[in-house]
């Protein structure tokens, strides 16, 4: 079958590998009808999160139609079922799983003794990224093999389109969560940092919840009048002071929520100078992440208010202002996805109509021109904010 | 590589039948070998500065090749990473210090000022080759003021934003959303 490939870094490649087969009782095999390049993979292709090997397969946005089942997923699902895959593998039957945490679902991840070494505690297995979450083949191929498929799986129903559907596998469950991690009350400004394909899902998601005031940031155009179509009030942080801008939009008392949709790599540029500084400390490796962002929220964040970080961090940030956020009594909240905790619930909003989450898709191509669309959504060319792949 | 990698691996995960084309440009692997040279350099410039003094004849200057030592691991660290068009204009404007600190040390008394000439030579050699790559790597995302696609149709909320509005207001509980 044809895969998008990871090679080092700035090396992906559609490759001819062996089908994946099935190796558990508890697997089944689907084809995969759609799948999508995430923002999370950009930092894969750009090598920033360690435990990635050549021939490693991507993606974990990904959905298609059973074609084979194993003989222990126990009628849960059966050949010819279309599916959405969660890009957290779970067992649903772990003490993490039931209480529905299930992004640190303490079965999946095949390589724990890695991660336990780097994390203090593994967390669940993660389809097409690093060996610290297990290492597992990703969706961005012809067919994909779901572990732990009688509860790593979400069902959808015939009749909507993929485009809708494809994304409950991750960038609406996680801008949900990164909204839902707030606790939005009807007076609540939430202010949220990169608009990016996650940070439309968290804007859409915040309106979805109620809140009064949702605030956007980011620099480039389309994703800002992206931003404003789904019902926020933009910054450009290229040309407006995002500290004054958010004071006087909040009447000088700052966001009382924020969400950071940006991550380990913040913009870098000369007039935010710790921007530049992350930079250099990331190239001579004495620092992983650039925490632009996490430094901002921090000190724009209301006394008492809650930061969410569904952006990924992968190592360690330095000179966090711990002062402001202890003095300030701040809460943060992060985590990678606990997919299935929100799909039902999801699922039933595009059902019905309230939301459509194909808005975010500017460009779909086959598979086989991945690689290519990989160097134009980072570089950000024709306006590109989210890239669906056609196996 | 990928074959060492597959020892990782399940029985049945898949594995590379055909590799398919790279996305590494010719300049790409330009750029990484000077990445590579600038850090061995670096490497015997800042371990072993008396040696390159005593063979340019230009003794007393071994803090000086120190501190160029220090300039070129770092200008390789960056010409190996994704910022590599930085890396190698950095490299350029080193090749010109290099080019200066050697030129100093061209006079008729030095008994090896032919090792001077054979480095300037070697320095413009390298120096065309870190220009030619800083050239062609180019960032290629779009200028600032290039024409830029809008999506200012593209709500997401099919009913409207109001509706969704009104909507969210009928929620009793925010925090309890999502749990079903």
């Amino acid at each position: 079958m044809k895969a998008l490939v990871w090679h080092g870094k700035e090396d992906i490649r559609c490759d001819t590998v062996t089908d994946p087969e099935i190796q558990d009782p508890r697997d089944a095999i689907i084809k995969v009808t759609s799948c999508a390049i995430c923002g999370s993979d950009l930092h894969l292709f750009h090598n920033f999160i360690p435990g990635m090997l050549p021939g490693d397969i991507m993606g974990h946005e990904t959905m298609g139609e059973v074609v084979e089942v194993g003989s222990g997923v126990d009628g849960k699902l059966k050949k010819g079922d279309r599916i959405v895959v969660p890009f957290t593998i779970i067992c649903g039957e772990c003490d993490q799983c039931k209480r529905g945490n299930f992004s640190v679902c303490e079965t999946t991840n095949r390589k724990r003794h890695l991660a336990d070494k780097v994390f203090g505690h593994a967390t669940a297995g993660l389809f097409g990224y690093t060996h610290l979450t297990g290492g597992y083949p990703g969706g961005q191929a012809e067919y994909l093999r779901v572990p732990f498929a009688d509860a790593t799986h979400i069902k959808v129903p015939a009749g909507i389109p993929d485009e809708q559907l494809l994304f409950l596998s991750d960038i609406f469950p996680t801008g949900w969560q990164a909204a839902v991690q707030c606790d939005i009350t009807p007076t609540d400004t939430v202010a949220i940092w990169g608009c990016g394909p996650v940070g439309q899902m968290a804007i859409r998601s915040a309106i979805l919840l109620g809140a009064n005031q949702v605030i956007a940031i980011d620099c480039l155009p389309e994703r800002l009048s992206m931003a404003e179509a789904g019902g926020a009030t933009t910054i450009n942080f290229e040309t407006e002071s995002v500290l004054e801008r958010l004071k006087e939009l909040t009447d000088g008392r700052g966001p009382e929520k924020c969400i950071d949709c940006v991550g380990m790599e913040s913009h870098v540029i000369s007039s935010l100078p710790d921007t530049l500084l992350d930079r250099a400390k990331q190239l001579v490796m004495v620092e992983s992440d650039r925490p632009h962002v996490l430094r901002e929220m921090i000190y724009v964040c209301r006394p008492g208010g809650i930061i969410s970080v569904p952006g990924v961090y992968s190592g360690f940030s330095d000179m966090l202002p711990m002062g402001a956020f202890m003095n300030k009594g701040l809460t943060m909240r992060t985590g990678q996805t606990h997919v299935n905790r929100w799909t039902e619930d999801l699922l039933r909003r595009i059902e019905d109509g309230e939301i459509d989450p194909s808005f975010v898709i500017t460009h779909t191509v086959p598979l086989e021109q991945g690689p290519e669309m990989y160097q134009v959504f980072r570089d950000k060319r024709d306006s590109c904010v989210k890239v669906v792949l056609k196996p | 590589m990928f074959h060492f990698s597959n020892i990782v691996r399940t029985k049945g995960d898949p594995k590379i039948v055909e590799s398919g084309p790279s996305l590494k440009r010719p300049e790409d692997q330009l750029a990484r070998a000077l990445g590579w040279f600038s850090i061995g350099l670096g490497v015997v410039e800042f371990f072993a500065p008396r040696r390159v003094t005593e063979t340019l004849g230009m003794e007393g200057h071994e803090t000086l090749v120190r501190a160029f030592g220090v300039r070129e691991i770092l200008s390789g660290i960056m010409s190996l990473s994704v910022d590599k068009n930085a890396g190698l204009w950095a490299r350029v404007g080193g090749d010109g210090l290099d080019a200066a600190a050697l030129l100093s040390g061209l006079t008729s008394d030095n008994p090896r000022k032919g090792n001077i000439a054979l480095a300037l030579l070697m320095v413009g050699g390298i120096a065309m080759l870190d220009y030619r790559a800083a050239q062609d790597t180019k960032p290629r995302r779009p200028p600032r003021d290039a024409r830029r696609k809008l999506y200012p149709n593209r709500s997401g909320f099919p009913k409207g934003i109001e509706s969704a509005r009104s909507k969210a207001r009928q929620i009793p509980s925010h925090a309890a959303a999502g749990q079903s």
